[in-house]
């Protein structure tokens, strides 16, 4: 199944679980671990941060983790023969890699795609990339099957929408809160109001992220329905239907947890981090 | 569905808006305003008033008749742009984007700063115009311009430092976009070269293309000619378009950048990315593509110049365009040839440069004793040199004196020609 199938699967009965973690954080060894332990706490789509020297759209959490994987030699081709290994071990949840553009652009943007399709990468998010500039990019993933993610934001003029809605073949990610990667005491109050404005404009499904790193605040993502009014209409096709969120992000707070316990023991914490998230979200299907 | 293929800000290849989508509202609402502010003649006449009551413009042309002695009779022309208020050229940018910023009603600004005089001169209009501002400045450069810290102080603003990264310019940069990210609908980001996501590299070069304008007038009256070269140092490159803008059209006009040639290219420990020789490749930083030192991994490396102010692994989009149509020349000059001519010129003019400016005096003077009398060469004098006098008094050689002058140093030094590796006299950072 493509990203979009996966994020619109309706027999989940709940937005997808995406959780996020920086490859080579701390070493590139670990970062298969960690991806077992998301897979095993049920993720459906991991989305894996490419380290980047000035990672501008991303708060302090982020900033230390990319300067973590820089410093054990991670790099981006390193990245993609991990999760080859990792796919040959057998795993299938899909990975989406989440970028700035100047590592892919420094490996040529064709061979770039064409090692994310070998390596079993189902999409790419270029995070300084807007649709508008992102011509190339576009073609080189489609002639490779990958698909491409885009983002949206609370800044974001409506007129720019429909360009942003094609562009993304996987998903659109919208950032649940102005400014940078992290985490948020409360998620703000025009939310769900803007989600249900941009589920007008866009047809394919909606990830939100930024500032989501609670159980509760996953818990309140996934159960907001796509008109204000709308009964929890329950499971299956109706469920998905009315669903206003098709895939939740949560980053940074799980970064953190690698950031402040030895690996082995954040392996066995974000399984726990993750797993709560999956529960509070409706559960395993 | 119809897409939008025009994208704007484009020079040759280089330039264009990769910007995170958080930051592609408030540039587009910038965009709009600045082409409003453009076209408004009553807000143009205002900037011209700024530019003339409290900056000072026009600045002087010196004509430097002792430096062209020593030098063999070249005539060297300076514009003079170390006497604008605040003491260098960018001040001219600051003024107009406060006057922009205060147009779309915005009442913060936000600015990243390397050696501090674009932060000084953002605190100082500012603080004319009755903005709330914020200057983000790397540790590394807070230690080493500790004066340009107390003097942005002074004026109000609040100085944050940035411990991130290689702690210089380029984190700064960082800093103040993930500000704008979160602040936006509030702040103006008071970019400080010409650099960036579209609209910046234009608005910049708008108004610093003030500098080109006067002294394209002021050497023809001087001269009634124009020169046969135009030198000025490139960091990001501001001064330089701006003093650039006004030639590109005259064929007859040689124009060269001048980069920090650190301590020698093939040291690895430098700013160039236009210069022969350079290692830089074509990327994207800071919401521009354009030649950019990196890793075979697309990392950004760090940097290495004497001048806080060169000292940034990326350049200007438009300097990568005119280098790659060949319409300018891009040459690198070492730390110790930019210290060499600091001494040149103080000695001879009775000026002290800034450093950053001091790497185009270097390279004037190198080049103008091959070219001899009859030729006419201008140099942009960016900024005066007094917040780098602790940098030069700790780079003096241990028994002090001055060094060596420039005019006497041989046949070495610019990339693209002979580079000298000859290593720098001491340790520059005293701590």
């Amino acid at each position: 199944m493509d990203l979009e199938g996966i994020l619109r699967d309706a027999r989940r009965g709940r937005p997808a679980f995406i959780p996020y973690i920086t490859a080579g954080d701390p070493t590139l060894e670990w970062t298969g671990r960690f991806l077992d332990a998301l897979a095993e706490a049920g993720a459906d789509v991991v989305e894996l941060g490419v380290p980047f020297s000035d990672p501008v759209a991303d708060g302090p959490v982020n900033q230390r983790a990319a300067e973590r994987a820089l410093g054990s030699g991670t790099t981006l081709a390193g990245i993609l023969d991990a999760v080859a290994a990792w796919r040959r071990r057998g795993r299938k949840t899909p990975i989406v890699l989440f970028t700035y553009i100047n590592p892919p652009l420094r490996m040529g943007l064709g061979r770039f795609a064409e090692r994310c399709r070998d390596a079993g990468i189902q999409g790419v998010l270029p995070v300084d990339l807007p649709p508008e500039e992102a011509g190339e990019f576009r073609r080189v993933l489609a002639a490779a099957r990958v698909g491409a993610v885009f983002l949206a934001s609370p800044t974001t003029a409506v007129a720019r929408l429909p360009l942003i809605a094609e562009a993304a073949t996987g998903f659109v990610y919208y950032a649940a809160r102005l400014g940078v990667t992290g985490e948020s005491r409360t998620l703000s109050a025009s939310l769900a109001r803007e989600l249900r404005a941009l589920k007008r404009h866009v047809r394919r499904p909606i990830a939100v992220g930024f500032g989501i790193s609670t159980p509760a605040q996953a818990a309140f993502l996934s159960r907001l329905k796509r008109h204000a009014r709308a009964r929890n209409a329950g499971r299956g096709q109706a469920a998905a239907a009315g669903r206003l969120v098709d895939g939740v992000v949560v980053g940074s707070a799980l970064v953190r947890i690698v950031e402040e316990h030895p690996p082995r023991e954040a392996a066995r914490l974000l399984r726990k981090a993750a797993d709560a998230m999956v529960r509070a979200m409706g559960g395993r299907e | 569905m119809k897409m939008r293929r025009v994208v704007p800000g484009r020079f040759a290849d280089f330039g264009g808006r990769y910007a995170p989508e958080t930051l592609m509202g408030p540039l587009m609402e910038l965009e709009e305003a600045w082409e409003s502010f453009r076209a408004d003649r009553a807000a143009q006449a205002e900037l011209g008033r700024w530019l003339k009551d409290f900056v000072g413009r026009p600045t002087p042309l010196t004509r430097a008749d002792r430096l062209s002695a020593a030098l063999g009779g070249v005539r060297i022309y300076l514009k003079r742009e170390d006497l604008a208020h605040t003491g260098a050229h960018k001040i001219n940018n600051t003024v107009g984007q406060c006057l922009l910023a205060r147009r779309m009603g915005k009442r913060r600004v936000i600015a990243e700063t390397g050696a501090g005089q674009h932060g000084v001169a953002t605190a100082t209009a500012a603080a004319a115009m009755g903005l709330e501002c914020r200057v983000y400045m790397g540790e590394t450069d807070m230690e080493r311009q500790a004066l340009n810290v107390f003097r942005m102080r002074l004026l109000g603003a609040e100085v944050v430092p940035v411990s991130s990264g290689s702690r210089t310019l380029k984190d700064a940069v960082n800093e103040a976009l993930r500000d704008w990210a979160a602040s936006a609908p509030r702040t103006h980001y008071l970019l400080g070269s010409a650099l960036g996501p579209h609209p910046f590299p234009t608005i910049v070069r708008e108004l610093q293309s003030v500098i080109g304008r006067e002294a394209r007038a002021q050497i023809l009256a001087a001269e009634g000619r124009l020169p046969d070269l135009a030198v000025a140092c490139v960091g990001g490159g501001s001064n330089a378009i701006g003093l650039f803008s006004a030639f590109i059209a005259d064929a007859g006009v040689a124009l060269v950048g001048v980069e920090a040639g650190g301590e020698g290219l093939s040291s690895g420990r430098h700013a160039a990315r236009l210069a022969p020789g350079s290692g830089a490749a074509p990327g994207v930083l800071h919401g521009t593509f354009t030649l950019l030192l990196q890793d075979a991994h697309g990392q950004v490396k760090e940097t290495h110049s004497v001048s806080a102010g060169l000292d940034y692994p990326a350049v200007g989009p438009e300097h990568a365009a005119l280098a790659a149509v060949g319409r300018a020349r891009y040459v690198a000059a070492s730390d110790e040839e930019a210290l060499r001519a600091f001494d040149l010129l103080a000695r001879t003019e009775g000026i002290l440069p800034a450093l950053e400016s001091a790497h185009a005096v270097a390279y004037a003077a190198r080049l103008g004793r091959k070219l001899g009398a009859g030729k006419t060469v201008l140099v942009n004098l960016s900024g005066r040199g007094d917040k780098d006098i602790e940098i030069i008094r700790n780079s003096r050689p241990p028994r002090g004196g001055a060094r060596k002058p420039l005019i006497l140093s041989g046949e070495r030094g610019f990339s693209g020609e002979k580079v000298s590796m000859k290593k720098p006299p001491r340790k520059r950072r005293s701590g």
